[in-house]
């Protein structure tokens, strides 16, 4: 590759990693404003459960991050390989997401999902070759 | 973790690796897209091989919202990162892509990093003093 398609390569998956993981972060915050699926299915049925997760603002806003992110993705395949792009992108923003969901969520990453988080790392930058 | 939530992990695992290798399928048919024409992204949509990607997603999103319910997104991510491996094996033997030993040394990597989280807690306390969806789950089951 030469170096402006490194860098185009770069442009591409950073677009998708930045908004999936805005969208990650607030799907994730939604789903634990709503509760668990289960037992809301469990009490209200299938019915009152989609309704309990649409009715959530902060998930259709990352709904809409997500959106964003489905079509950098859809561009970036088109111009590059799956087996490269792919698993890039979306390994790339489970490590942002570890950051973030520390930061937004308050979730206790601990050393066993940060050591996860480096061995994904490592798996996806091999990816690249 | 019960076998049922096992279960909603592989379907997001299964439909993600499908769907994303489905639409890689779908856009090498169509060749690039340029950003000047914004209506071929809209027409891509439509193709057979791009609507079941989109088809297959859509049920990966359903079960990576109901394991969000009851796990950390930091537990979730991780546990399904399965699906890079399937991903990289549907390139390789269906879309014919080169896979060098490198990135095959990759994918043993990310199982390493699946294996290892999946071995801890699903949810962690946040320090809000809310029980736990497991917990809670399990406390609904007690009380039907």
């Amino acid at each position: 590759m030469t170096p402006l398609q490194i860098l185009t390569t770069i442009a591409m998956i950073a677009s998708v990693v930045i908004t999936a993981t805005a969208g990650d972060i607030l799907t994730a915050s939604a789903m634990r404003q709503i509760g668990d699926l289960d037992v809301i299915r469990a009490r209200r049925g299938m019915l009152g459960a989609i309704a309990a997760v649409l009715s959530n603002g902060r998930f259709g806003v990352g709904v809409v991050c997500l959106a964003l992110s489905f079509f950098s993705l859809l561009f970036a395949l088109s111009h590059r390989e799956l087996s490269l792009i792919g698993p890039a992108a979306t390994s790339l923003t489970f490590v942002t997401n570890a950051v973030a969901a520390k930061i937004f969520l308050k979730e206790n990453v601990d050393r066993r999902r940060w050591t996860a988080a480096l061995l994904v790392c490592v798996g996806v930058t091999l990816l690249a070759f | 973790m019960t076998f049922r939530r096992y279960l909603v992990l592989a379907a997001v695992t299964l439909t993600s690796s499908l769907g994303d290798t489905l639409l890689a399928r779908g856009m090498k048919t169509l060749g690039p897209v340029s950003l000047h024409h914004p209506a071929e992204m809209i027409h891509a949509i439509f193709s057979p091989w791009v609507a079941a990607g989109i088809v297959l997603l859509c049920g990966f999103f359903a079960s990576y919202l109901t394991a969000l319910s009851w796990a950390d997104l930091t537990w979730v991510l991780p546990a399904s990162s399965l699906g890079y491996v399937i991903m990289t094996f549907l390139a390789r033997f269906w879309l014919h892509e080169q896979v060098s030993p490198l990135r095959w040394l990759g994918v043993v990597f990310i199982t390493a990093g699946v294996g290892f989280v999946t071995r801890g807690p699903s949810y962690t306390d946040h320090g809000n003093g809310q029980p736990e969806p497991e917990e809670e789950a399990v406390l609904e089951e007690a009380l039907l």
